[in-house]
């Protein structure tokens, strides 16, 4: 079988795995953030930990929900990193220094996962499951919470800014389908070879005489909800190109599976709550196309194998596993930048230049196609709003959408979302290139070397944390910069959002007229589709110009 | 002022919902994985490692390696592995790394055409038919394969150092061979480990 035919049939193999799961998750997604009864064990659960799980939160309310929950995370996550080396399981590791714990901390906290350091040779195993596994989980519940807080204040009218209970969506998350979900996953996982023990390093004689030194750790429970929840921050260093997390052709179509599943089975589950399934269909359509577009890009990229070193090599495989070749790490690649999970089965930064522009490309349009566990539902929601308002202004109608109106006030918190990410981006870069500490850091010079510097602004400000690795960003500056990126960049448009949803659920529901632009139809798909690309390429395209544009054009 | 209160009221509650999930999803969730990984799932889960006759062990002082991550091997009688960026020598997994050099550093072409250039003369072939694995760094730098293209390259300098014939090295490589999986996922590759472990035996240790 040709390559080209194998790397079709196998988006072809995984389409079909979604669109078998996908409704079914769906249903249970929306089932979880609307049912009013709570389980038994939940209802001991809030009375042990003295949470009131029937509040029907204010959008403020449930704003200071979040934002003090992720607080006391990134302070827990900063001490365990500075104290690790005096708990159990630290394999002798040492302190992370105080730039480095911060920037951890808020990369897990915040769904990123940027990782400055190596996991092999920084992070005990304590840290690994009891610090940065647990933020696997409740980040990515804190996703998914401020989704389903905005699809509720988009199903509601005259419910006075309420938008649900943060506690209970945050732990029916975990509870009913994080933790079942990634406990069958690691199982799997360890049956194709992931690790799983509590080991450190230990000694083997090679075949030709010398040690190797095997490493060990609770690779597979972490692997899981690391694709599951859209994290990615991998065990070693290597992450998922390391054969202990992803030791072959089948795992590593389980990983993608995983981390595409949940933000796709949002869409659904939102169409579920807003009582008009056509919706999330029209929302699924948008980003199932911009990630299968991306999909195809990437892979034509990296099988054509252009540039000086992939021509001269005779492919594309520096920084690619041979089990893997070059269709399933283009596939990889482009579903976890699309995403915001950053796990990479392939060095991204040995990319070809058009196969790394895509992946910065899935970047800057704010993943959104299927984009992060929640993060990606409310970003396309967001730009839904966006597309609404501007077919207003084209029939001279006042926009709305499902019975919201968009006003002026509306439309002003969804232009500050819109800009905070491009805001960030461009100045972080800016800082990046300008900074004697930044520019130290650049591996190569010239457009690649922008890239660099792009790529990881862009991961941290959209919550992605995977790299053009070649950029040195252990350092003060780049720990502290990136870490502002990640901590703003998750948590401005997450206020915002729920500011959103907060004022839908505020007004009276505006009746379907003549003018009323249907949001499930084919026409609103490709506008949808349009705003997207387009907001970004306005914002994007001088800098991507001079970065991997100029690098794949040289 | 009222905000800093409701903030430190939420955070309060959020620390005890966070103390909840750190015991449930941090400990006991991965010492459960691991409690059964390890009772029905032992050798995979502590790493798929083989003695030197090929037979399945937990055991690493009985070990030579993982069949899942590549080696060193420096003895002309063996398969040579991928060159690898982890580490100062390659193959460290305690120092897990792809080179990370772009498409068009001028470092990696220089890499590249040493390597073509010494994989060649130690197959003593031309060096447009080393293979595009062979000159590349992987993403783990702990590859355990090699193409099959690259594999084939090797018979006959394996099969001369080893006193074997070339056809049955060449056999040995068939054998070891694995296409992608379900007909259509990854790319064809040969376990160097588990082929080398069948070359010794082959020549009698």
């Amino acid at each position: 079988m040709s390559a080209v035919l194998a790397a079709v049939l196998q988006v072809l193999l995984l389409v079909l795995l979604l669109a078998l799961v996908v409704p079914l998750l769906g249903r249970y997604l929306a089932h979880l953030f609307t049912a009013p009864t709570h389980l038994r064990f939940e209802r001991a659960t809030y009375r042990l930990l003295r949470v009131d799980p029937d509040a029907d939160q204010h959008w403020r309310s449930y704003a200071f929900s979040v934002l003090g929950f992720s607080l006391v995370s990134v302070l827990f996550l900063f001490v365990f990193g500075r104290v690790q080396q005096w708990l159990p399981l630290d394999i002798g590791m040492s302190a992370l220094p105080a730039d480095g714990a911060w920037n951890t901390a808020v990369s897990f906290a915040t769904n990123t996962n940027w990782q400055w350091y190596s996991g092999e040779a920084a992070i005990g195993h304590l840290m690994q499951m009891a610090g940065l596994a647990v933020q696997n989980f409740v980040s990515a519940g804190v996703g998914l919470a401020v989704a389903a807080a905005f699809a509720r204040g988009l199903a509601r009218t005259s419910a006075g800014g309420r938008v649900g209970n943060f506690w209970s969506d945050l732990v029916r998350v975990v509870l009913r389908l994080l933790l079942p979900a990634s406990f069958v996953a690691a199982l799997v996982l360890v049956a194709l070879g992931v690790v799983q023990n509590l080991s450190g390093p230990r000694g083997v004689t090679t075949l030709d005489g010398g040690t190797q030194q095997v490493t060990g750790g609770p690779v597979a429970s972490q692997e899981a909800i690391k694709e599951i929840g859209t994290n990615g921050g991998g065990f070693y260093n290597a992450n998922s190109s390391h054969p202990f997390e992803n030791p072959t052709a089948l795992s590593n179509l389980l990983e993608i599976f995983l981390l595409l599943v949940i933000p796709f089975a949002m869409a659904w589950a939102f169409g579920v709550i807003v009582r008009d399934r056509r919706q999330g269909g029209a929302v699924m359509a948008v980003m199932g196309s911009l990630w299968l577009v991306s999909v195809g890009l990437l892979t034509w990229a990296e099988l054509a194998g252009h540039g000086t070193a992939p021509s001269l090599a005779g492919a594309a495989m520096e920084g690619k596993e041979t089990r893997f070749g070059e269709a399933a790490s283009a596939l990889f690649a482009a579903s976890t930048t699309a995403t915001s999970t950053g796990s990479v089965n392939a060095m991204h930064d040995s990319l070809t230049a058009p196969g790394g522009g895509v992946a910065i490309v899935n970047m800057l349009l704010g993943e959104v196609a299927p984009g992060g566990v929640g993060a990606g539902l409310y970003g396309m929601l967001m730009l839904a709003v966006v597309t609404v308002f501007l077919a207003g202004l084209m029939v001279g109608r006042t926009p709305e959408y499902l019975g919201h109106k968009i006003g002026q006030r509306e439309i002003v918190v969804v232009a500050l979302y819109i800009l905070t990410m491009p805001v960030l981006v461009l100045a972080g870069v800016a800082i990046g290139l300008t900074a004697p500490a930044g520019l130290a850091g650049l591996q190569e010079s010239g457009s690649h070397g922008l890239s660099e510097a792009l790529y990881a602004v862009a991961s941290a400000s959209n919550n992605n944390g995977s790299a053009f690795a070649g950029l040195a960003t252990g350092t003060p500056f780049w720990n502290t910069l990136l870490g502002l990126c990640m901590l703003l960049g998750r948590f401005v448009p997450i206020v915002l959002v729920l500011a959103l949803a907060g004022r839908f659920a505020a007004q009276h529901r505006v009746p379907v007229g003549a003018g009323t632009l249907p949001t499930h139809r084919p026409l609103f798909v490709i506008l949808l589709s349009g705003v997207t690309v387009i907001v970004v390429g306005l914002t994007f395209v001088p800098v991507l110009a001079l970065g991997p544009i100029a690098e794949s054009l040289s | 002022m009222t905000e800093l209160f409701a903030l430190l009221r939420h955070s309060l509650a959020g620390l005890r919902v966070l103390l909840a999930a750190t015991v449930v999803c941090g400990i006991a969730y991965p010492l459960a994985v691991t409690g059964i990984a390890q009772g029905v799932l032992p050798w995979r889960a502590e790493g798929s490692l083989v003695t030197a006759a090929g037979a399945h062990t937990t055991d690493p002082g009985a070990a030579v390696g993982s069949v899942l991550l590549g080696q060193r091997s420096s003895d002309a009688g063996f398969f040579v592995p991928r060159p690898s960026a982890a580490g100062d020598d390659g193959y460290d997994p305690l120092s897990t790394s792809g080179s990370n050099l772009g498409p068009e550093s001028s470092e990696l072409v220089a890499d590249i055409r040493a390597r073509r250039a010494e994989v060649a003369e130690r197959e003593g072939v031309r060096p447009d038919q080393v293979p595009a694995d062979a000159v590349t760094a992987s993403a783990s730098g702990l590859d355990p394969d090699i193409s099959p293209a690259y594999a084939a390259l090797q018979v006959p300098r394996v099969a001369r150092a080893a006193g074997l014939p070339t056809a049955q090295v060449a056999a040995l490589v068939t054998e070891h061979t694995d296409g992608r999986s379900l007909g259509v996922l990854g790319s064809g590759h040969v376990n160097v480990l588990l082929l080398n472990l069948a070359v010794r035996e082959a020549a009698g240790g």
